[in-house]
Formats: structure tokens, sequence, C-alpha cells
């Protein structure tokens, strides 16, 4: 009798793999757009705009055209010859792609040069003269709404102001019911700091226009190629079937790289005129201040609370900085993306929100960085509100975040604001983080410490999130529903190779895909190849961002598989002389029920799908499937970070951290740890010492990686991670859960409230992020909430 | 990095260089670690036309020290040497605390102390901590050689008494009278953060008494602070609690910091006082990051 396979060694389900992908990156092997080099390629420069709002009052390119070498010099009287000067964004407005009448924000694109070599572009772009007249810049909302405040979009018909939407959800008046109920109410206001995916990778394109033939191809930093098919079609009116996106290796992409950005225009355009192949890299300065950014909320709310500690009603209020245009890239029903994910987590009858988003003079693009449409924000609010009540209760935080929890019979559970969350153990997981932190003992420590003028904080951060968007009937983008794809061919001889609609960006795609297979067909992971980013060869699909790559690429993925399977099983009968329903299923191999030493493997029923088919069976073996997520998954997250303050400089230091995810089923533990301690990282970097500000003038400060600071592993805290709560998503085919985000997510949360309790004693309700040591100093020494928001303040 | 077309030459010798930076007069600069001049190229916030490349001089990748205390440090001496000399963990407490924390790894692996005080970043740690010891730089020309003490060596943020022809060939560090001690504190966000604060202090003491004394301080105005009256203060007497207290007064008073997106000016000022007393109440020294 054949010996079942065993799925680890086989590098399937739960196998903690090495990533294939790392022999090439390590290597200094990978294939990046910036690595690519065509015959006859030349190069652009973007010249961006100094001020941040100013009319353009001439571009005098004269002496850019006399440079040797320089072949074209384009600007958007140019573009917009061509209809191109504008182009619509993913949230139905417009963006100018080379500026025409204004500059709206600083590092605004204002003309580009095509030249032999990058060095004399960017000579070119230096001789270019522009006469701006400077017009009053706003960098906050409160700028943005304030009486007789400059109208930014004055492109705009009918744009009066600089309001961009008002929204609402909720039950509004149940809401206000439960507030006039209510024993008492907390309240806070906090604003979540601009902060920037920052990819090592900036954005780049080669477009490469092919007059004899007509296509167009164009490498390119995207996380979703086939959105920028689409795109490119529309906005360039080229016929789609000849439009080739490919997306080589990324060099990390968090959601800086879905959004299609003017330099990408600007390098098709510039090849279609040239008919020769247009590479654009943008430089770190470029990428920090003009690209898509994150964040940048002023959000305000009130809890309604019962004496004994029940939360009645969430009031929530969102004034949203969206910068110059409306590009953020989110779902189309949503105005403020997923934000009203607030305190799914939390059992709680009533909730309404109302946002609303204004333009400023700051980079348009909110992105997802590294989360699924504005849940960071989202998470934030809710564990930093729930603490504050906690606080306003005289109630231990972790107990009234216990008492509040959707129980773990409750499911499915209907949010107050709408949504269906459909697992968890909720509690369970705080037993954990609570036990792995030694929370009682930590509190005497606490209280010892104060008593010798040391100030010990402990945070907690519970939450549940939404990832994995859609299901198509809620979830779409610019109209095209949120589903995907996979592909998988099994060749003859048991080796496969497997496509997706989604695009990674290093989270290890190349790994976990073949996992999946794996674990469906028993085929060793070794055997699997995985090739994304191709839209004239992969699946249309929605691309990688928000978690939603396992969720439904990968659910795709194992459907497919699926198919497969049902396949091989028949060419198994056929080979076992059996009749189908008499085949049994192992892993990697087929069996006759009655007699189980009777079998024959998967790679057996590949090569008969190629060499001995039954009669009137179609050759071949390999299939696809367009999966449309019933729902969206909802990891759980319980995040512990205990600090010590510095009474006289107010820099913190955190001395243990720990963290409790449940993401359902872990393909491949090893690199869901490592997405894990990435957002964990991320989200110390926010909460520690990562903006991007304004002055009054609107100069973006954050510029470069001087003062936009990335922790290194010197100040990264240790991680201390726990799996031992593993909720299965119940529709998700293999049971899993997204991971990618839930730490940078759910993570800063815990963090501030360490800082706030260490410094409880000033009876201070916020101070913004990043906590600076001169801002926990502020608190301290004057007692007071202390404000991140723009403009920063300058002696000067 | 795409910088402005420039000359690149690489000179071995002394003269040939100095006759190269005659030729190129005020649009050629000298080229050593590289860590500041080349960000600032990359920037165009620099562009000059002839880089003279003194890497291949030999003879000038040295510290040592003289019979009588006097260190040199030599043009070509990375921070990474001194990080991890052995002599001044023995014997220049201050330049000990400093060496570490000074940029990352990568960028101590080129960057020299001499190009530090060349450049005369007010952010530059090298330069209050020369300054707090006293120190000089020896500067090569056409004409020979001359000695310029730090403390005049600076006229202006990024601005150096250097002529266009002139290159400094190693800074000195006076030899102590006393016993030596003292240390550098420096407020970063990060590793490789420029100092939002830092403070040198440098004493000498002879039995109890103070004999002499040097504060400096990093990014708490236009350049590098001496905080001189704070140093006077302390010189002749034993360090007490209220004399500390008074340096660390008299040197938070002499501090001009600006308030930016690191901090206000107030914090920063206390800053400079609690780091002027944590150094002095530490009779060590030793380096700590601070944050
Ligand atoms: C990421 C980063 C972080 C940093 N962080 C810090 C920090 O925390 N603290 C800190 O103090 N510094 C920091 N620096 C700056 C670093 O210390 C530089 O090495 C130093 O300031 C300059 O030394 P260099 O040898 O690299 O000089 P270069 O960059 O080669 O030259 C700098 C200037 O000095 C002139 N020059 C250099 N040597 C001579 C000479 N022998 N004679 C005449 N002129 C000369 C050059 O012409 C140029 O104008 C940082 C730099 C980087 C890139």
């Amino acid at each position: 009798m054949s010996q079942a396979l065993d799925e680890i060694k086989i590098g399937g389900l739960g196998a903690s793999r090495k990533r294939v992908e790392d022999n090439r990156f390590i290597r200094g092997k990978g294939n990046y757009v910036d690595d690519i080099v065509l015959p006859g390629m030349l190069h652009m420069e973007i010249l961006r705009s100094p001020l941040a709002h100013a009319r353009i009052v001439s571009i005098d390119a004269s002496k850019a055209w006399e440079i040797p070498g320089v072949h074209l010099v384009m600007t958007g009287e140019m573009m917009a010859t061509r209809n191109l000067a504008w182009m619509p964004t993913l949230s139905y407005d417009t963006q100018a792609v080379l500026a025409t009448d204004k500059v709206r924000f600083q590092g605004q694109e204002v003309a580009c040069v095509i030249a032999d070599d990058p060095y004399i572009a960017k000579d070119a772009c230096e001789a270019i003269d522009v006469t701006y007249e400077a017009l009053p810049v706003i960098v906050s909302p409160a700028q943005a709404l304030a009486p007789g405040a400059t109208v930014i979009r004055d492109d705009k018909e009918n744009q009066n102001d600089n309001v961009i939407f008002h929204w609402e959800v909720g039950d509004a008046e149940g809401t206000s019911r439960a507030f006039a109920e209510a024993d008492m109410v907390s309240r806070l206001q906090l604003h979540y700091p601009r902060s920037h995916p920052s990819p090592i990778e900036c954005c780049g394109s080669i477009a490469d226009f092919n007059r004899a033939t007509e296509k167009l191809t164009v490498y390119m930093t995207t996380q979703a190629p086939h959105i920028i098919r689409a795109a490119v079609a529309l906005v360039a009116e080229l016929p789609e079937q000849m439009i080739r996106i490919i997306s080589p290796d990324i060099g990390g992409g968090f959601g800086n790289k879905v959004p299609v950005y003017p330099g990408y225009v600007c390098s098709i355009l510039a090849s279609i005129l040239l008919e020769r192949p247009v590479k654009w890299i943008e430089d770190k300065t470029g990428n920090l201040i003009s690209t898509g950014f994150a964040r940048d909320v002023y959000l305000d709310g009130e809890m309604a609370l019962r004496r004994d500690g029940k939360i009645l009603a969430i009031r929530m209020h969102t004034d949203s900085d969206h910068g110059a245009f409306f590009s953020d890239a989110q779902p189309s029903k949503f105005k403020i993306g997923l934000m009203h994910s607030a305190f799914a987590c939390y059992d709680i009858p009533y909730a309404h929100m109302i946002s609303r988003g204004t333009y400023t003079n700051k980079a348009p693009g909110g992105v997802a960085y590294r989360c699924s449409f504005r849940v960071t924000e989202a998470m934030f609010f809710q564990e930093r509100m729930v603490q504050a009540a906690a606080v306003d209760l005289g109630m231990d935080q972790a107990e009234f975040r216990r008492m509040n929890f959707v129980r773990d019979d409750d499911f499915p559970h209907r949010t107050p604001f709408g949504f269906l969350t459909d697992s968890g153990q909720y509690g369970a997981c705080l037993d954990v983080g609570l036990k792995a932190v030694g929370y009682d003992n930590f509190l005497q420590q606490q209280e010892e410490a104060r008593s010798r003028g040391r100030l010990l904080g402990i945070g907690i951060s519970t939450m549940t999130e939404p990832l994995g968007a859609g299901n198509s009937r809620e979830y779409d983008i610019l109209g095209i529903k949120m589903f995907d794809s996979a592909e998988i061919r099994v060749h003859m001889t048991g080796k496969a190779m497997v496509r997706t609609g989604a695009r990674g960006q290093g989270q290890g795609h190349e790994t976990t895909w073949a996992q999946i297979v794996s674990h469906e067909l028993g085929l060793p992971a070794d055997d699997i190849t995985v090739e994304e980013g191709d839209t004239d060869t992969a699946p249309f699909g929605m691309g990688t961002y928000a978690s939603r790559s396992t969720p439904v690429a990968g659910a795709a993925i194992a459907m497919a598989a699926r198919k497969i399977r049902a396949k091989a099983r028949r060419l198994a009968a056929h080979l076992l002389e059996v009749s189908e329903e008499d085949v049994e299923w192992e892993l990697g191999r087929f069996y006759v029920r009655s007699a189980p030493d009777r079998g024959v493997t998967i790679q057996e029923c590949a090569m008969a799908a190629y060499s001995n088919m039954p009669d009137g069976m179609e050759p071949g073996l390999q299939n696809q499937s367009f999966y449309d997520p019933p729902n969206l998954t909802w990891p759980f997250a319980c995040y512990i970070v205990t600090v010590e303050v510095d009474p006289e400089t107010g820099v913190w230091d955190v001395t243990n951290m720990v963290a409790v995810d449940d993401c359902g089923v872990r393909i491949n533990p090893m690199i869901v740890e490592g997405q894990i301690m990435g957002g964990l990282t991320e989200a110390y970097a926010m909460a520690n010492m990562q903006f991007i500000t304004f002055d009054a003038e609107g100069n973006c400060v954050g510029s470069n990686y001087m003062d936009y600071l990335l922790p290194t592993a010197w100040e990264t805290p240790g991680f201390e991670l726990h799996s031992e709560i593993m909720t299965e998503c119940p529709h998700h085919p293999i049971g899993a859960k997204g991971i990618g985000e839930c730490a940078a997510v759910g993570g800063p949360a815990a963090f501030v409230n360490a800082v706030m309790d260490a410094i409880s004693y000033t009876g201070v309700r916020n101070v913004d992020m990043p906590m600076l040591p001169d801002r926990v100093w502020e608190a301290m020494k004057y007692r007071r909430d202390v404000s991140g928001a723009p403009p920063v303040l300058t002696d000067e | 990095m795409y910088p402005s077309r420039f000359r690149y030459e690489a000179p071995r010798s002394l003269d040939e260089a100095i006759t190269l930076l005659r030729e190129g007069g005020d649009d050629a600069k000298v080229l050593a670690g590289g860590q500041s001049l080349v960000p600032l190229m990359k920037l165009r916030f620099a562009s000059p036309e002839l880089i003279v490349d003194i890497n291949n001089l030999p003879g000038l990748d040295y510290h040592r020290e003289d019979p009588d205390g006097t260190l040199h440090v030599g043009a070509l001496c990375r921070h990474v040497d001194l990080e991890r000399s052995e002599l001044l963990k023995s014997k220049q407490p201050t330049m000990a605390a400093a060496a570490p924390l000074i940029a990352d790894p990568i960028v101590r692996n080129r960057g020299t102390l001499v190009g530090s005080l060349c450049h005369a970043d007010p952010q530059g740690d090298w330069a209050s901590v020369a300054l707090a010891l006293g120190g000089s730089i020896v500067a090569h020309g056409p004409g020979g050689r001359r000695t310029i003490k730090v403390a005049d060596f600076v006229t202006g943020p990024f601005q150096n008494v250097l002529e266009p022809d002139e290159i400094a060939v190693e800074a000195i560090i006076p030899a102590a009278r006393g016993a030596r001690a003292g240390g550098y504190l420096k407020l970063e966000r990060r590793v490789g953060d420029f100092a939002t604060v830092g403070v040198a202090v440098a004493i000498e003491t002879s039995g109890d008494t103070v004999t002499r004394a040097g504060i400096a301080l990093t990014g708490v105005g236009g350049s590098t602070i001496g905080a001189t009256a704070a140093a006077e203060a302390l010189v002749g007497e034993p360090l007490t609690e209220q004399k500390i207290e008074l340096a660390a007064q008299l040197a938070a008073d002499v501090s001009r910091p600006r308030t930016d997106h690191r901090g206000s000016a107030e914090y920063k000022r206390h800053i400079v006082h609690t780091f002027v007393v944590r150094l002095l109440s530490r009779a060590d020294g030793f380096a700590e990051r601070a944050a």
C-alpha cells in the first residue's frame, strides 16, 4: 500500500517554505523596470512645480529645445491639443497630467523632457523657464473650509468651494436616541497624519510604441496591470488588444503603485510621438512629493455609554484632506473607503458617520497604504476612542473591550454600519495577548514605577477588519467589479504553471500560490511556477492591494485547481478502469475505493491527459476560475505594547510588544509572520517618527529620506507573535483570511495607547502621531492635547 | 543620481591636488568621503565644475597621538576608524561617545571627520566635539601650512575660512592637562538622523578641581555653538550640583534653536539643559544613545 503524501514535505498548506522569489532578489537578479533596456530607448524627466499654488503665466522651453540630445519637450498646452492635459481619476474626478492653468501642489508635473540620457533630460528641465504668479496656499481642511478660502479647483464647473463630497452612513435617528439615553458620553478628536507608502523602488515606466505593429507595450511599476490597460485604452483611445502592460518585478508597492500617474501617461504619449521606447524613472523626492499618499484624516467622535461599560452608540465625523485632485483608489460606492468598518468587532446597536472630503494644495491620491481603503484610520480611531472611554468610565481597558466584543456565538453579525462579520474568537485572542504580556503583573509594576517617578504604560489594540474586496455586488473600481482570477496549466510531466490577475510586490505570491495548488492537487510546490503581471498572458484581474490576493486570487487558484482535479478524477477512472464514483482522492493520488492499493498519481493523470485520454474527452489538463468572493474576510488581531517614557525628554522606548493574529488558515506561516512583522514595523514608524507635513507655504516636509523616516533595525522593537487562535474563514475555499495589513492597521493604536497610558497622570486626551519626543514632552509639561495638524510651525 | 556635468580628477599627490584646485578656483570642490558633497550634487544644490578627489592622496588616513597626548586626525581618517579606535576609547571620551552616533554604518564607512568639519553643517556632530575640545584644523595651500582653531574656522552655515586652493590635511585635538572626562549626547529621531539637539562636553580635572572645560552645541543655531560662559563657569572649582545647574542654564541660554518639525525652540533649549546636566553628572561620560 502506498504511503500518503506528507503535505508539509511537498510544500503544501501549512509549510513554512522558503520564498522561491528570494533566490533572485537576494542575488540582485530581480528584473525591475529600471533594469530593462530596450534598443533605441530615450529617457524622460519631469519638471515639477516648486510652488504649492500658483497661476502659470508663461512657460518658455526654447532653451531646453536647444540642448543637444533633447528630442521632445512636452507642456500642458501641447498635451491639451491631444486632449491629454487632464485625465480621469479612480474616484470620478479629473487630474492634471501636465499643468495648464495653475499648479495646485508642490511637485506637480509642469513639463517633461525626452532626451538621449537622463542627465541631458535633467539639464533641459532646468533650462525651462516658468513664470508663476503665487496664490494663497491651503494645507488643511480647516483652511480649505474657511469662509472666503481660495477655490483650488476653479477648473471645474460649479465648484465654488473646496468641498469634494459629503457622505453619510448609518442610522442617524437611532444613534441620536441612544445618545439621549446614555449615562455618559465620551469624546475624542484626533488627526491621523499624512504618510506615504514609500516603496524603495519609485514609480516608473518604459513605453514602447511600435508603429509597424501598432502595438503599445508598457513596462510599468503597477500593482494592477489590467486596470491600467483599461485606463490606457480609455484615456489614450487605443484599442485594448493593442495594449500590453507588463509589470515586472516590483520593489514594493504598499498601495503606492495602484493609481495612474502623469509620468506614465507622458511616457506613453512621448513614445507614440517619437516612435521610440521612452523610459521614465521617478526619483525619491518625486515619489514622496507627488504620488499616492495615505491617511490625512481628522476624526472626531463620540461614544454613548451605559455606566456599566456597555457601548450604546457611536457617532463619527471625518474631515479628509485629499490634496488637489480627488484621485483616491477605492471602491466607487464608498467615498471615504471602508472607514465605516470602524467598531466592527464590538457589539454596538447604533452608529452614524458623516464624512466630508476637501481639496487642499497638497499631492493627490489617497491610497490604501497597506490597508483596505481607510480601515487604518477607522481602526486607529476606534481603538483610541475605546481607550479614552475606558479611562472616562474608570474601567480596566481590557475588560471594557471584552464586555463589548461580539461573542463567538453571535456570528454572522451585522455591524451598525452595515457590514457582515462572519467569524472570530475575539475574547480568546485577547486572553492570549494579556497572558503573553503578563498584564496583571505589568499593572503592578507600573504602579510601583510611578511612585519612583518612572513612567510605564501599556496599550491595547483589538480589531477585526474587512479584507479582500469584493463581492462584486458592492465593490467595483470605476465600474469594474472586484473579482479576481487564476489559470493553471498542468504539463504532461506533472509540472504546473499558475497565472493570476493579481500582481505581487514582495508578498511572496510565487511561493504561496504554488502551495495552494500543491494542497489541492498534491503536486510538490517546487514543481509549480507562478507568473503574474503581463496582461497578454495573465487572466484579467483587479490586482494586488487591500490584502485581497489570498482572499480573492488565492481562492480562484483553489477553485481552478479543483476543476483540474475533477478532470483528473475522470482520467484516473479511465486509467484504473473503474467508474468515476469508485475513485477516491487522497493528496496526490486517486485510488479504487474497494482496492486502495490500486491507484494512479496526479502526475500519471497529467501524462494521460496528453497521451491516453478516454474517447470523447478534450485533451489537456488546464483550467481557470474567476472568483467572486461571497463576502470580505474578517481577520482579528490583538496587539499589546508596553513602553517607558522618559519624563525629562519625552523619548519613549518600547519594552514589549505582543501580537496575536487570527487570520484563519495560514498557507505559509513564515510568510504570514513576515507580513505581520513588516506591518508592525510600519505601525511603529507611524506612531513614532513618520509623517509628511507641510509648512504654511505648502512646502512638503518629508520630501526625502532625511526627513521622511523609515525605521531601521536599530530602533524597531522586537515583536512576539502568537498564532494559537485560528478561526477558519467560513466562505474561503481553504479557510484563509487576509493578513497583509492587519498589523499596519491595528498596530499604531497599541503604541499610541501605551504612551498615552504612561502619561495618563496628566489627564491629556490626545497627542497626535507621530508621537515625537517634543510632543510628548509638551503634553507632560503643559498638560494639554498636542495637535499635529499642518501647517508645521516655524520661527521664520 | 543625475548631477550636473563635472570634470573629475583624482590626483596622487598633495601638490598636484593643490594645482588642480587653483586651476578650478571657486568652481572646484574637494571630495573626501563624499557623504555630504555627493547628496548635494545629487539634488543639484551644488554643481561644481571640477571635483578633486583626494582619496588617492597617500598617508592621510591616520589618527595618532603624539607622546605629549596631542591627537592628529588625517583628512582620510573615516568615521568608522574613530568609532573602532581603542585610542579614542581610552583617551578621548567625548570623541568616543560621538563617533558611533554619527549617521549610520554605511555613511561612517566613507565619511571623514575633517570633511565634516570643512562642511560646517550646523547639525554636524564632529564640529561640536572638536570645538568643545579646543581643536584646530591644519590647512595646506600653495604657500604652505597654517593652523586654524576650530572656533575661527567656521564663518557660517556651510562656510569655512579655507581658500579655494587649500586642503585641510588634518585636525588636531590638544593634549589634556588633567584627567579627561566628558561625553556626547544626541537626540535624534532615528539612527542616521541628524541631531535635533546634540551636546558635547569635555572637561579636564586635577583632583576635584575642573582645570579646563568645553561645552558645544549641535543643531540649535545657524552654526555650531560654543557655550563658552557655561564652560568657564565650571573652571577652577569642583563639579557640584549647583555648578552643573548653572552651566546647564548658561548653555541653554546661548542656544538659538528654531521651531520646526523636529520640535519647538523651547523644547530644544530644554534638551540642551537636560543633556548638559546628564553629561556633567555622569563622571564616566560614556556614550549613550539618547533616542
Ligand atoms: C544619510 C546621512 C546621514 C548623516 N548623518 C550625519 C550625522 O548624524 N551627523 C553628522 O555629523 N554627519 C552626518 N552626515 C554627514 C557625514 O558625517 C559626512 O561624512 C561629513 O559631513 C562630511 O565628510 P565627507 O568626508 O563625507 O566630506 P565630503 O562630502 O567629501 O565633503 C564635504 C564638504 O567638505 C569639503 N571637504 C571635505 N574634505 C575636505 C578637505 N580635506 N579639505 C577641504 N575641503 C574638504 C568638500 O569640498 C565639501 O564641500 C550624514 C550623511 C549622510 C549621507
